[in-house]
């Protein structure tokens, strides 16, 4: 999966959250009320798609859309 | 002779607790409302500070003797599964024989377990029935979680509700209660935890020092935690490998479960197990909409209400899988 087809996915999991909100660059804690809620859906969008799981420090981690989308990258690699 | 459960009734404390009761409180928690609502909850009931775990079992006991017609003296066991007990000691199961007016001849215990804790009482009470000729088991799941609670836990406060269920666990021809599937990883144990005011750690002043979490969720030592990033991935990961595990052991196919209930943690921790199982949605039945998670109590609830609206039904084989504080995790069937 390439960055933008993650980015439009990963949007469509979020409720409240317009389509293009979410840019490679963006720091994803800043664009809604960053909640425990926010980090499960993030959770599940990976584990159901890619099969690998995040934990709390992966998450606390990756600022950016794209820095989670190498953690998964990389994580892809060692499975 | 083989182990059935035969009944189940279920109290729930008088007090609601409602989501607009909970914007109210904390209006900034309405930007992310629809992503909240994903968790299934609507309204909880929260119990009295001055009420017990053991006075709600009690109730719930009450309930089951007077809607299925049992009579105290039938019960040859008492199981108590709680995290609060009336005293060090005695265990409140001893309290609990002479309110319900148990027989003297009845053996009682407690025990102390969260999520997982209604699939061990099976497993107990099938193993009284099976291996020790008893007749009829009583087992009273019971939850008191939100008192202990930091007022500013927006989290725990969203999901979690109190309520006691009595289930009455009977000796028959049928093979009722199936194979169980156990785990544990202590290793686990700080991801849910009250971690000051027991033997280990006494409460002391910093007990109350308040540390609130990357996501804005208050919480001190002296109140619940719980790690819901680490305890959703435990789920994720857990839950479906012991389904999985238990149909190998019970030689059946997902086919041949009418019906899956999982604890009640959260829907949409529940929707993505469902997925990764591949179970279709009308094999699984959810019932958290007007309790929250009940802990040790969610799947006797959801089981007593599958029952009750025809989902469930006599013969069907249900599954069972309770997870959580521990962490403890356990999966059985039951035929009904």
């Amino acid at each position: 999966m390439e960055i933008n087809e993650f980015i439009k996915n990963l949007e469509a999991e979020i409720e409240e959250l317009p389509p293009g909100t979410l840019k490679p660059d963006t720091d994803y804690r800043k664009v809604a009320e960053w909640s425990s809620m926010h980090a499960l859906i993030v959770i599940a969008f990976v584990d159901m798609n890619f099969n690998v799981t995040l934990n709390g420090a992966d998450l606390r981690k990756a600022i950016t859309v794209s820095d989670l989308y190498n953690i998964v990258q990389e994580k892809l690699k060692n499975v | 002779m083989k182990a059935s459960v035969k009944a189940i009734s279920y109290y729930l404390p008088e007090k609601i607790y409602s989501n607009e009761d909970f914007f109210t409180e904390f209006p900034e928690a309405l930007a992310n409302k629809d992503n909240l609502l994903k968790i299934g909850v609507k309204k909880r009931h929260i119990i009295h500070p001055d009420e017990l775990a053991s006075d709600i079992a009690v109730k719930a006991a009450e309930k089951l003797f007077a809607e299925h017609k049992i009579k105290p003296e039938e019960i040859d066991f008492l199981l108590f599964c709680a995290q609060e007990f009336d005293y060090y000691t005695p265990s409140s199961a001893c309290v609990i024989q002479e309110r319900l007016h148990l027989p003297t001849t009845c053996g009682a215990l407690d025990y102390n377990l969260g999520c997982s804790g209604f699939v061990y009482g099976l497993s107990l009470a099938k193993g009284l029935i099976e291996s020790s000729g008893l007749k009829n088991i009583l087992l009273l799941t019971s939850s008191t979680l939100t008192k202990k609670f930091h007022l500013k836990d927006r989290s725990a406060r969203f999901v979690f509700g109190d309520g006691a269920a009595a289930t009455l666990i009977s000796a028959g021809e049928n093979k009722g209660i199936g194979e169980f599937i156990f785990g544990t990883d202590g290793t686990g144990k700080n991801k849910i935890i009250v971690k000051d005011g027991g033997a280990r750690n006494p409460l002391t002043v910093s007990s109350a020092k308040e540390n609130t979490d990357e996501f804005g969720n208050t919480s001190d030592d002296a109140s619940f935690f719980m790690n819901g990033t680490g305890v959703f991935t435990f789920g994720l990961k857990t839950v479906p490998k012991i389904i999985n595990d238990l149909l190998i052991k019970e030689n059946k196919t997902i086919e041949e479960i009418d019906l899956f209930i999982f604890h009640q943690a959260n829907l949409f921790l529940i929707d993505n197990i469902r997925k990764k199982l591949e179970l279709p949605e009308q094999k699984v039945f959810n019932y958290m909409e007007n309790t929250g998670n009940t802990v040790s109590s969610s799947i006797p609830i959801a089981l007593h209400e599958a029952l009750k609206c025809g989902r469930a039904k006599k013969g069907d084989t249900v599954l069972l899988a309770g997870f959580g504080v521990g962490l403890s995790w356990a999966a059985t069937t039951v035929t009904l």
